[in-house]
């Protein structure tokens, strides 16, 4: 006969209310794993589904995505001279806030390079990919924009072709793909007052050196578009991604690289483990500590509950005490009715977290490893809740039961 | 072995004063002081009572005389200050110094009842039982065997499903009793536990503890007020401040 089960019956509904208590809290429990388990896939999604073998970042730098990051758009003509490279690309990838139809819109711009790189690593749910080289965009779905809505940024309007689904950044924006020179178009698009200054700037500046007034035809050309002016830098990229033969030697191409005294190479692995150290540390820090404070306050609470029911119990434990039950089965009742409580409360913490983590506005992933480890993170806050209840129900006296 | 010991030492002297068999239960010089200095109490002084077994003895005495404090204390719970108590030739109490494991002792030989039932309220009548069976490592088929059979016996068996809120005062004294009787105990100790019952109900309940000390041969204790039901009793004893009345005031 199963004297805790039974107990439970008698009072279901208090004990009923407490376990939907703990099942709450251990949902948020489950819930902070799963943060950090969305927010670590975020920040590393990209550098896994773009499919480079190395990255090339400005000299000195952790870039594209720990820091900042320039280097000429045109370095992938030079990566693509080193042997065994089959294909270099530029990266572009920048974070904009913009407003659409009077709401803020956050999207993080991830510029293809077309037309080598048409986004086919990117499944599509719907449309298709880009297909032209300017004024197209593959959305991803958390952005809310639809299938052929037309959206400004800047001086220009992009249709959206395609959408994604689950496609977001280190910071939980949802992706938007353009071809490289989009992207670089939404980043650096001055208002054409700034453009009128600095070509007034660049004018004043000139005629004040002797080679402007020696050289009167310089003058003419500084007042006109960069894109004229041959000492003006290019456009910059945050980084070119290489992809390998599959026959290549990766240290050689590395050590190669590495000589350029311009750049600093990184395989795909070290971009995420730079990702993960900068960025998600901090907040996995946070996360742990905030996941720690609650078990903490899930065991307090089921030990205040488990003394509670104790203490409604103490005649009752006394009288077993008094016909000769033994110890085991007294703790037994105790200890079965803590495990109890937090077996349905993870249960539910679980059912609960099927329902509503999808409606996170980040993502929440509820791996397995983490389950089981909350699982028994349970099991052992519940036997340590109980003790207080033990500890009180050792200590009365059978006669008690007379008083 | 320190009972074993203490059998040889004490039952010889004890063997022939109420029956050649080993008595039930000996309290020898029995003393209970409860609290100290000014508020001490002397409970029980030098009390020595013998029952055999098979013998129903009722426990009178005026209010505050000790008797529950010298039913507690033969119901291994509630220590003496000095004395012996020897349960079935066994030395279980020295003076406060238990000479065995007492919840072992009670939950093998001894069966109690009290004023109230003391019904776990969270088990049906069947299961107050019946939990008192499995502890004592019956298994449950057979348990709930036996605690069908005693609530049938005691006229409860209908009511066997019940939680004790749904039982009558009288009809959970008796699943107390049943309770009692389960394991077969050697001495069945109850304190008052008619005073919730009408008289009839009341003279059924000590019928049956002499029916159950005559068929199974254990040794009964009573305490009663209701001097009614006296003559179901094989023997009287009478206490006052702490002591027990010589036999030939405590007359039928
Ligand atoms: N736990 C205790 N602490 C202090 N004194 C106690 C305690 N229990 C009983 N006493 C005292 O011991 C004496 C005997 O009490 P006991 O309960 O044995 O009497 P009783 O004969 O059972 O009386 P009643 O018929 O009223 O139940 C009383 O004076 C009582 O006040
Ligand atoms: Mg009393």
């Amino acid at each position: 006969m199963n004297l805790a089960v039974r107990d439970i019956r008698h009072n279901f509904s208090r004990f009923a209310f407490t376990t939907v208590g703990i099942g709450l809290l251990l949902m948020v429990v489950m819930g902070m794993a799963g943060i950090y388990r969305g927010l670590i896939f975020e920040a590393t999604l990209l550098v896994d589904r773009i499919g480079a073998d190395l990255w090339v970042v400005q000299g000195d730098t952790r870039g594209p995505f720990a820091e900042l990051s320039r280097i000429p758009a045109n370095l992938e003509d030079r990566v693509r001279t080193v042997q065994g490279i089959a294909q270099a690309r530029r990266f572009v990838n920048h974070s904009i806030q913009r407003e659409h139809h009077g709401k803020p819109l956050r999207l993080m711009v991830q510029g293809l390079a077309w037309p080598d790189d048409k986004g086919e690593w990117v499944s599509l749910v719907a449309g298709r990919p880009l297909g032209q080289a300017h004024f197209e965009m593959v959305a991803d779905r958390s952005l809310g924009l639809a299938l052929g809505e037309q959206v400004k940024f800047g001086k220009d309007v992009y249709r959206v072709v395609g959408l994604t689904t689950g496609m977001s950044g280190i910071a939980g924006d949802g992706l938007a793909f353009f071809t490289v020179s989009d992207a670089m178009a939404i980043q650096f698009d001055t208002p054409s007052e700034a453009i009128r200054l600095e070509r007034a700037a660049r004018l004043a500046r000139s005629e004040n050196q002797d080679l402007g007034r020696v050289q009167p035809l310089l003058l003419e050309r500084a007042g006109g578009p960069s894109s004229g002016i041959s000492e003006l830098p290019r456009p910059q990229v945050s980084a070119i991604l290489v992809t390998l033969n599959p026959s290549a030697d990766v240290d050689q191409i590395i050590s190669t690289l590495s000589t350029w005294s311009d750049v600093t190479v990184y395989t795909a692995q070290q971009q995420k483990e730079l990702l993960l150290s900068g960025t998600v540390d901090k907040s996995r820090r946070q996360l742990g500590l905030f996941s720690v404070l609650l078990i903490i306050i899930s065991t307090i609470i089921i030990a205040l509950i488990m003394y509670t029911l104790t203490l409604d119990k103490i005649h009752d434990i006394a009288l077993l005490k008094l016909i000769g039950a033994r110890n085991r089965v007294i703790v037994g009742l105790i200890l079965q009715q803590a495990l109890l409580m937090g077996a349905f409360g993870y249960a539910l913490a679980w059912w609960l977290g099927q329902y509503l983590f999808p409606y996170f506005p980040r993502r929440v992933m509820l791996e397995t490893p983490d389950l089981i480890k909350l699982a028994f993170i349970t099991v052992l806050i519940s036997m340590l809740a109980s003790l207080l209840g033990i500890w009180k129900a050792m200590r009365v006296e059978p006669n008690t039961v007379l008083a | 072995m320190e009972g074993d010991a203490s059998r040889t030492k004490h039952s010889t002297g004890l063997m022939n004063t109420v029956t050649d068999q080993v008595p039930a239960i000996e309290a020898i010089g029995v003393t209970k002081v409860y609290g100290h200095g000014q508020t001490e109490v002397i409970a029980l002084n030098d009390v020595t009572l013998r029952v055999a077994r098979g013998e129903v003895v009722a426990l009178l005495g005026p209010s505050g005389a000790g008797k529950s404090t010298l039913l507690t204390a033969m119901a291994l719970i509630n220590p003496p200050t000095s004395g012996r108590i020897v349960i079935g030739g066994k030395l279980v109490m020295d003076g406060e110094d238990a000479k065995i494991d007492l919840r072992t002792f009670r939950r093998q030989h001894l069966g109690f009842v009290f004023q109230k039932a003391n019904l776990i309220p969270f088990l049906t009548a069947l299961e107050n039982v019946q939990v008192a069976l499995e502890i004592n490592d019956r298994p449950a088929h057979a348990a709930r065997q036996r605690a069908m059979y005693l609530l049938d016996h005691l006229g409860i068996g209908d009511r066997a499903d019940n939680l004790p809120d749904a039982l009558s005062g009288g009809q959970q004294q008796r699943v107390a009793v049943a309770r009692a009787l389960a394991n077969e105990p050697s001495l069945i100790l109850a304190d008052e536990p008619t005073a919730a019952l009408d008289s009839h109900r009341g003279r059924q309940v000590m019928e049956l503890f002499a029916q159950v000390a005559h068929e199974s041969n254990a040794g009964v204790i009573v305490v009663t007020h209701d001097v009614r039901a006296l003559d179901v009793f094989d023997r009287i004893v009478e206490m006052e401040d702490g002591r027990l009345l010589p036999p030939s005031k405590a007359s039928r």
